[in-house]
This record gives C-alpha cells, sequence and structure tokens, in this order.
C-alpha cells in the first residue's frame, strides 16, 4: 500500500507530467487560456489516459511480450489510444448529450496529446503491475489535470496584467509556466 | 471526428496552399522561417523542451524527427490516391508510427547510449502534431517531390529551434558546448567539445525542467521584438 501511494504522489507532483517531464504541453499551451474548457480538457484526458494506460498494460503484458513483438509497442499503443478516443467520444454522445457539447471538441485532440502515449510506455517500461499502472496513470492524469487548471486561472489573470508587447502571448506563458515548474521541482526527494 | 481533427490543424492548411504556389524554394524557405514549426506555431514544443539539456542530444532528436518527418510525408504522397477520405487520419498515424519505430530502432541499434537518454521522447515522435500537419496539410494534396522539399523545408525549422535552444541552455548551463559528441558521431567526434570561459560552474537554473521554459519564453518574446523591429 505504502509503496502505490509513493507511485501516486511521484506521479502526480514530483515527477509531475507537464511540468517536470514535459508531457502534454500542446494541450496545456493550447486549452488553457480560459477556466472552463481547461476543466473539461483535464477531466476528459485523465479518463482516456488511465483507461488507455490500462489497456496497453494488458495488450503487452498477454500479447506483445509473448508473441516476442515488442518493438510494435508504438504502433500498438496509439492505435488502443485512438480507440478509446472514439470509444469516449461515442459514450458520452449517447449517454450525456450536453456533456458532449462541453467536451466534444477537445475529445479527438486527446489522440495526439503525448502525455497518454507516454504513461503507457513508462507504465510497460519500469515493468509495473496492473494495480500499479493504474495508480501511476490516475496519478498522472491528475497531475495533468491539476496543473491545466492551476495554469488556466493563471492566465485569466495574465490577460489583466501589463506585459511588454513582445511578451504578450505564448511568451509570457512559457515564462509563467517556468515559475510555476519552479514550484513543482521544489517537490523533489520527496518521494519516488 | 476527421472534420474536428481539421479544424484543430487549421492554420498550416492556409499556409500550405500559399506555399504552394511559390514553387519549391518558397516551399522549403516556409518551413525554416515563416512557418517555422517550433517557434512560429508552437507545434512539438514537448521534445523541444525535454532534450534541449545538450547539442547532442538535440541533433539526435532533430535528426529522428527528420527521418521519420521525411519519411511519412513521402508515403503519404504516394499513397494520396489510394487512401479513401474517411480512413485517412487513422492511415496517417499509422504510417507515422511506422517510421517512429523504425527511428528507434536505428538509434537503439547504432547510438545505444544516446537513445537512453532521449528514449521516451524518439517513441513519442508519433504524437507530434507538427507531422500530422505536414502530412495532412501538404502531402495529401502535393506529389512526392513538392512533400519531400516540404518535408525537409520542415524539419530543417525544427532542427533549427532544437539546436539554438539546445546550445543555449548546454552553454549557460553547463559552460559547455558540444560536450557528449561522440555518443552520436563516433570517437573522433570527442574533441569536439569547447569550454566556455567563465561559465565553468554554469547556472543549473538552465538545464532543470524551468529553465527550459524561461529560456524559451525569452527566446520567443526577443523573436517578436526582433520581428516588430525590422518591420518598421
Amino acid at each position: 500500500m505504502g509503496e502505490l501511494g509513493l507511485i501516486l504522489i511521484g506521479a502526480l507532483l514530483v515527477n509531475n507530467f507537464v511540468l517536470v517531464q514535459f508531457l502534454g504541453l500542446c494541450p496545456f499551451m493550447g486549452v488553457s487560456s480560459r477556466y472552463p474548457p481547461a476543466l473539461a480538457m483535464g477531466l476528459a484526458t485523465a479518463f482516456v489516459l488511465a483507461l488507455s494506460a490500462a489497456l496497453s498494460h494488458v495488450l503487452y503484458h498477454f500479447l506483445l511480450v509473448p508473441l516476442d513483438l515488442v518493438f510494435l509497442r508504438i504502433i500498438v499503443f496509439i492505435t488502443v489510444i485512438a480507440s478509446v478516443v472514439q470509444f469516449t467520444e461515442r459514450v458520452i454522445r449517447s449517454a450525456h448529450p450536453l456533456l458532449y457539447e462541453v467536451l466534444g471538441i477537445y475529445l479527438p485532440l486527446i489522440t495526439s496529446n503525448c502525455a497518454v502515449l507516454a504513461v503507457a510506455l513508462l507504465a510497460v517500461g519500469q515493468e509495473l503491475t496492473f494495480l500499479a499502472t493504474l495508480v501511476y496513470s490516475c496519478g498522472a492524469a491528475a497531475g495533468f489535470a491539476l496543473v491545466l487548471l492551476l495554469f488556466a486561472a493563471l492566465r485569466e489573470r495574465l490577460e489583466h496584467a501589463s506585459v511588454p508587447t513582445s511578451f504578450r502571448g505564448a511568451p509570457i506563458a512559457l515564462v509563467t509556466a517556468g515559475i510555476l515548474s519552479l514550484g513543482f521541482v521544489g517537490f523533489a526527494g520527496m518521494a519516488g | 471526428m476527421s472534420a474536428r481533427r481539421e479544424q484543430a490543424v487549421a492554420p498550416p492548411v492556409g499556409a500550405a496552399a500559399g506555399v504552394a504556389a511559390g514553387g519549391a524554394a518558397a516551399t522549403l524557405r516556409a518551413g525554416v522561417l515563416a512557418r517555422n514549426p517550433a517557434w512560429t506555431q508552437l507545434l512539438g514544443l514537448c521534445p523541444l523542451l525535454a532534450v534541449t539539456t545538450s547539442v547532442v542530444n538535440s541533433v539526435a532528436l532533430a535528426l529522428s524527427s527528420a527521418m521519420v518527418l521525411i519519411g511519412a510525408n513521402l508515403a503519404v504522397s504516394c499513397l494520396r490516391r489510394w487512401i479513401p477520405d474517411f480512413a485517412r487520419l487513422p492511415a496517417y498515424v499509422l504510417i507515422i508510427a511506422t517510421f517512429t519505430t523504425c527511428a528507434v530502432l536505428l538509434l537503439e541499434a547504432y547510438a545505444f547510449d544516446l537513445y537512453l537518454r532521449i528514449a521516451l521522447f524518439v517513441q513519442i515522435i508519433v504524437t507530434n502534431c507538427m507531422i500530422l500537419a505536414r502530412a495532412e496539410a501538404f502531402a495529401s494534396r502535393q506529389p512526392p517531390g513538392l512533400a519531400l522539399l516540404d518535408a525537409l523545408g520542415t524539419a530543417a525549422g525544427f532542427a533549427l529551434a532544437l539546436l539554438v535552444l539546445g546550445a543555449l541552455r548546454e552553454a549557460l548551463g553547463h559552460g559547455t558546448l558540444f560536450a557528449g559528441m561522440e555518443l552520436l558521431f563516433g570517437p573522433a567526434a570527442a574533441g569536439w567539445r569547447i569550454d566556455l570561459p567563465g561559465l565553468d560552474a554554469g547556472l543549473l537554473l538552465v538545464s532543470l525542467p524551468p529553465g527550459a521554459f524561461i529560456v524559451a519564453g525569452l527566446l520567443l518574446g526577443a523573436g517578436h521584438a526582433i520581428r516588430t523591429r525590422l518591420r518598421r
């Protein structure tokens, strides 16, 4: 149990996927200019991330390893992710049309979120058990959603700040992300 | 799904149409400057910030990305008449995944120590939106020759961004340039290392993750400032 707790904290804070490992930066910079879409994107990504990491784990250990086809992992994992995204889209569309209206445009973008693929690859690379993979991917997903929300809130404030003309938009966003990242680097050595 | 995905990669579509009219040289040039994937479109930001702690990492990632980009653009362009419209995005992703696997295997075979350092970021080239955007916006409607030039231009632009950031962060963070090139180019390259005077300790912050964001933000701001100055 203690070990699983460490994995969770490690993936959530210490090795935060966005700010410490530089994964999933495209949605991080792309949809974080306002708070509500960031929340929608964070939730949708978290769901896809956890589900596809679990499926990738099963396929890797019960199909690729026995058949000695480990080198095909990238192709298999990206297919899994694309299918999970499609599946999520269908389910949400039929079950919660209202939620679909909010999340709809962000769902297809998740396929090209490198954090989703990276979690699946890192989990099999570290030879985590199935349970540990689940905990690891939930931690990574929560970490992604957390910094997306933090950053969206910061950027809403940033809109009203007086920033030099050349730095408006992406440059100041990057510097802000750097300062936020400095905070997360402070967790180093805490766990995992 | 496909219609929405197109929306997501909408900006390059307009650029590509303009480029096609300008001919081969313009295709090549646009990728490096006007449409630089990293600096003007903020595509492929993850590998750009993650591996640029040194020049040698940047070179390795630039070469792998170039290989995937060229391979994917050529394959998509050659197969453009046979890929049905409804299945084109999954087909492009599979083509890109295939070339990424090739790049991973090549790097594993010929530069294993370097591969260990940047393994994850070579594997996730497959999710680099820059490559999918070029396949979708350019290669899927142009002949292989132009698609090759477009890939070369885009790859050169991405490599330029990687090298500038890599050199700056290695110089400021470690006080060296071109250290460890032997990992990629064999023992002869061990002598390429330059120690910069006065920077022997280096600023730790620059080589840590926050430094990547801050240096990239400053470079981008400087780029904007220079562009506004030139326009005046």
